[in-house]
């Protein structure tokens, strides 16, 4: 076990205890960068589809994870990213001009939303964003000039200085803007998190009161959340858009919203890590039930096409993970590796949790 | 007359509402979580009702039918508080909302795989006649909706009122740990509270289910029920109703006057509109605690 000794407030919040961790990081996403040489079309395409369902999640996670304000309607600014994005790059604005404004118009809406939204906590918030996530999904079938209606739209391929990104024709091209966008979020995201305003975050989500009597204006943090996290989904949107290559309103229902909600959840709330564990995991079990289905098909007989199946398994893993282990995947992780770390001394109610009790909401 | 004629209709299907609102407060009110698979439990009851009173399934009576299938949701309730929900207990509200979400997809799974996904007729005693009191035309079976609703509701404000019980769940509601020292076993209460939602939700599926054809997706409706227990304020099980009656007013007659998309989103509106001007609705239960 090594100790690092520190000798400054920068060494205390820097984003990498040292440089063996910040090797792992640069690992991690040199291998991802590479993996278009080893991997088939098929396979690059679910990875890209897990890398912009993890930005998605990046953006719920932020809001629930480190704020702990909860939505349910997030894939209202999943479609406003789309199709923003998409409808900008049809009237001709190139994507490198259509994309950031696809997170800003996320995020704008967002935040606005968040101003009365705030001022509610809990259970009334997530009831909010759920009436909004209707309200929206009704007004994108209504402004049928701009997103095509029932019908759908058509989100063009991607070319930047004369290079071509087609999710189709360069897929590998697709998949490293793809993997950047993700990766440079997660830095801005990271460091967010060690800023003052991250650090303000943490406070309101961990006690409002307190935070309050800290000077922190819980309103305008609140909102700044909800903006930032709408961003950040805005922009999954647009990505997810140009995945999808010609959706409708049908794309964004409410279950993509329960998904990212498993997303964070399952990956484990208030790590950065968190959601791409998640994201991992809802992109690759449906592909495993399918092989799974497959298999049991053709080799015993079995047949396992009933419909909602794989929201039952999704259900079942997500009643487990909040029943035995809150934190998530990444929660577990963490308690596996602590004991590895201090092996023969680990000791079994080392994260037993305490026992609580809800206070009422109606008192505040 | 035309306007009249929404406005009774609109009502009817508000009471449905407000039955199902009335299980979320009923929750609410009790355990202070609120539990998304409300709908999915109406669904549920509505399916079980069925599978007593139809001819081709268990050929019952229907009133020992309906009553037999409340027992039943009652136990579900009890046993879903017990078995899953209580393993979260005093954990934040946020974790039951993404517990009861993913029961309501288990719901929806265990209903589709035994009764199918096809659209079902639950058969009633009631269907197809209907009152004619000056021009106006009044189906039984939105005349019994609305008995039932206010007799329903009625029954559990006195319950809450003045049984020993409801004074208990109102006193674990606000003070999980208070009423615990003072002799209230608030588990077994949590879990009599969630026995008691499965039943009046049965009730709300089997009064859905006698205005047309029932099918696994019907759960959905608990969105609006949602809005209809916002509306009302989230403790208060007459605001709730009421709250359930406005959503059902307003939604045939935004469709009937407004231009299309209005009406499925009007109840959100309001919903909307409530909360930010009252955000804790229109018979508001929170108090500012004074120091």
């Amino acid at each position: 076990m090594k100790v690092i000794f520190k000798t400054s407030y920068d060494n205390d919040i820097d984003l990498h205890e040292d440089w063996w961790d910040r090797g792992k990081m640069i690992a991690l996403v040199a291998v991802m960068a590479v993996l278009p040489f080893v991997l088939g079309e098929y396979y690059l395409a679910e990875i890209t589809n897990t890398l912009i369902w993890s930005l998605a999640g990046m953006g719920l996670m932020l809001l629930v994870g480190h704020t702990g304000q909860a939505s349910l309607g997030h894939a209202a600014f999943l479609a406003i990213g789309a199709y923003t994005d998409a409808a900008l790059m049809n009237i001709g604005v190139p994507w490198i001009v259509a994309f950031p404004l696809a997170g800003i118009a996320a995020g704008i809406f967002g935040a606005i939303v968040a101003i009365p939204a705030v001022r509610m906590s809990g259970i009334y918030l997530a009831i909010a964003t759920l009436a909004l996530f209707v309200i929206v999904e009704e007004l994108i079938i209504v402004a049928e000039p701009i997103t095509g209606g029932v019908g759908g739209i058509f989100a063009p391929s991607i070319n930047i200085f004369g290079i071509d990104f087609d999710r189709y024709a360069s897929l590998n091209n697709f998949y490293w803007l793809c993997l950047g966008v993700v990766v440079l979020v997660t830095w801005l995201y990271a460091n967010l998190m060690r800023s003052s305003t991250g650090r303000s975050f943490l406070a309101v989500r961990d006690s409002e009161v307190s935070a309050r009597a800290l000077g922190i204006n819980v309103t305008r943090t609140r909102s700044l959340a909800f903006g930032l996290s709408c961003a950040m989904t805005g922009l999954a949107g647009a990505l997810m858009g140009h995945y999808i290559t010609f959706f409708n309103y049908e794309l964004f229902s409410i279950f993509i919203s329960i998904n990212l909600l498993l997303v964070v959840t399952i990956g484990g709330l208030g790590f950065i890590q968190g959601a791409f564990f998640g994201a991992i995991l809802i992109t690759a079990v449906p592909q495993l039930i399918s092989i799974l289905r497959d298999s049991m098909m053709s080799n015993l007989g079995i047949d396992l096409s009933m419909p909602g199946l794989d929201t039952l398994i999704f259900s079942g893993i997500l009643i487990g993970f909040i029943i035995y282990e809150p934190t998530g995947l990444y929660g577990r992780w963490l308690k596996i590796r602590v004991w590895f770390e201090l092996f023969p001394l680990a000791r079994r109610d080392m994260f037993r949790r305490q026992k609580t009790y809800l206070k009422t909401e109606r008192m505040k | 007359m035309e306007l009249i004629q929404l406005v009774i209709g609109g009502i009817a299907t508000g009471c449905i509402y407000g039955l199902v609102a009335l299980g979320f407060v009923l929750i609410y009110k009790a355990t202070e979580g609120v539990n998304f698979a409300q709908g999915d439990m109406m669904m549920l009851g509505a399916f079980i009702a069925l599978g007593l009173v139809n001819s081709e399934y268990g050929a019952l009576p229907f009133v020992p039918g309906v009553i037999l299938a409340a027992v039943i949701m009652g136990g579900v309730g009890y046993g879903v508080d017990r078995l899953v929900v209580r393993q979260i207990f005093g954990q934040p509200q946020f974790a039951l909302v993404i517990l009861t979400i993913a029961m309501g997809f288990v719901f929806r799974f265990v209903a589709g795989s035994i009764w199918g996904f096809t659209p079902l007729v639950l058969e009633t005693p009631f269907a197809g006649n209907t009152l004619h009191i000056g021009g106006i035309i009044i189906g039984y079976e939105d005349l019994t909706t609305i008995i039932v609703t206010a007799l329903l509701t009625l029954s559990l404000w006195a319950f809450f009122q003045f049984t020993k019980l409801g004074l208990a769940a109102q006193a674990a509601s606000q003070n999980q740990m208070a009423a615990y020292i003072v002799g209230v076993p608030v588990h077994r209460v949590n879990s009599i509270i969630w026995a008691l939602s499965g039943a009046v939700s049965t009730i709300a599926g089997v009064l859905y289910a006698s205005k047309g054809a029932i099918d696994p997706n019907i759960g959905l409706l608990g969105m609006k029920a949602f809005a209809a227990a916002v509306i009302g304020g989230f403790g208060s099980l007459p605001g709730a109703l009421l709250g359930g009656i406005l959503i059902g007013v307003v939604e045939p007659v935004a469709a009937r006057y407004l231009p299309g998309g209005f009406s499925q989103m009007s109840p959100y509106i309001i919903m909307l509109v409530v909360l930010v001007t009252r955000p804790n609705g229109l018979f508001a239960q929170i108090y500012a605690k004074k120091v």
